[in-house]
């Protein structure tokens, strides 16, 4: 999968899952403080992610994860 | 219809519960030696139309959790209530009690319910409604002679259901506590009549309480009328800590 595609699904999630206004999911996006996701918010974001892609994230490899685009690329990683 | 999850549910205050809630939801009966007795109960709720499964653990083992909750999403998708009932006791005066007394105590009656907890905590999460209730005791308010492990595990319950109240209320899960005083179950079977009398006097209501008693206040709980009551320490006791 590339990585357009993941940010694309990504975007669905966090409009889906968590009601974010698409206009503002971009790359640069900061989950906490441009479309402030609380940490209750990130643990709903991981269990989508998971259940989306079908893999498992641990708590470790989400400490250097700010922006959607980290988010991507992690998850890129992974795929 | 929502999915509860009764944990010591085979007998005691938990099997009540468990009764109560069959007539209004899906209700899983945990149990960990009793599969006899489990499996009566599943009967038992059934036969009066409602839907019931037994699941076997051991709530002191993460790795049994595990293995539970995997089983129950798969037959329920996931556990809207859970009731966190299942608990030991090991009493022994603090000068003489042992290592495993008190570990074991702590393990089961507040680490288990720690696992329980994070496990069916995620999906509650996920639906944006949850309510998590813990049996502990009087005791764990006021102590007891003999009981230091299981005062402290049940005093621990408070403080760990106070703590997720804060945590996740805005996701309109409600954690609460409830205490029950002397409830005439198999754990309170040793008192014997002239202590049960004793017992009675120091009591508002002049008998001893019924695992019923505290079905009642669990259904209750359970209610999407109860969302505005969190992080609570509901004794029924009679009114001995009064």
């Amino acid at each position: 999968m590339e990585v357009n595609e993941v940010f694309e699904k990504v975007k669905t999630l966090f409009e889906e899952e968590l009601g974010i206004d698409s206009e503002k999911i971009n790359m640069d996006a900061k989950l906490e403080e441009d479309l402030e996701i609380d940490s209750l918010g990130i643990v709903e974001v991981v269990m989508a992610f998971e259940d989306e892609f079908e893999i498992e994230i641990d708590d470790e490899e989400l400490t250097d994860v700010g922006t959607v685009g980290q988010a991507v690329n992690l998850l890129h990683s992974k795929l | 219809m929502k999915t509860v999850f009764v944990t010591g549910a085979s007998r005691g205050i938990g099997k009540s519960i468990a009764l109560e809630l069959g007539k209004n939801y899906q209700v899983i009966v945990g149990f960990s030696n009793s599969k006899d007795k489990a499996d009566e109960v599943v009967e038992e709720i059934k036969k009066l139309g409602g839907e019931s499964l037994a699941v076997q653990l051991n709530i002191a083992d993460r790795n049994s959790v595990d293995e539970a909750f995997n089983l129950i999403e798969k037959t329920y998708k996931n556990v809207d209530i859970l009731v966190n009932n299942a608990g030991i006791t090991k009493d022994n005066i603090l000068p003489r009690m042992k290592d495993d007394e008190w570990n074991d105590v702590i393990q089961t009656n507040l680490t288990g319910n720690f696992y329980t907890t994070q496990r069916a905590i995620k999906k509650m999460i996920k639906n944006k409604w949850g309510r998590l209730i813990f049996i502990s005791s009087v005791v764990g308010i006021s102590g007891n002679q003999g009981q230091a492990n299981y005062a402290a595990s049940k005093a621990g319950l408070i403080g760990l259901s106070k703590s997720i109240s804060k945590e996740v209320g805005s996701r309109k899960i409600t954690s609460n506590v409830i205490a029950p005083g002397y409830i005439e179950t198999d754990m309170t079977s040793f008192i014997n009549d002239e202590n049960k009398e004793n017992i009675i006097e120091q009591l508002s209501i002049k008998r001893m309480g019924m695992p019923e008693d505290i079905a009642n206040m669990v259904s209750f709980l359970c209610k999407d009328e109860s969302e505005y009551i969190t992080g609570q320490v509901i004794p029924i006791d009679g009114g001995l800590t009064t």
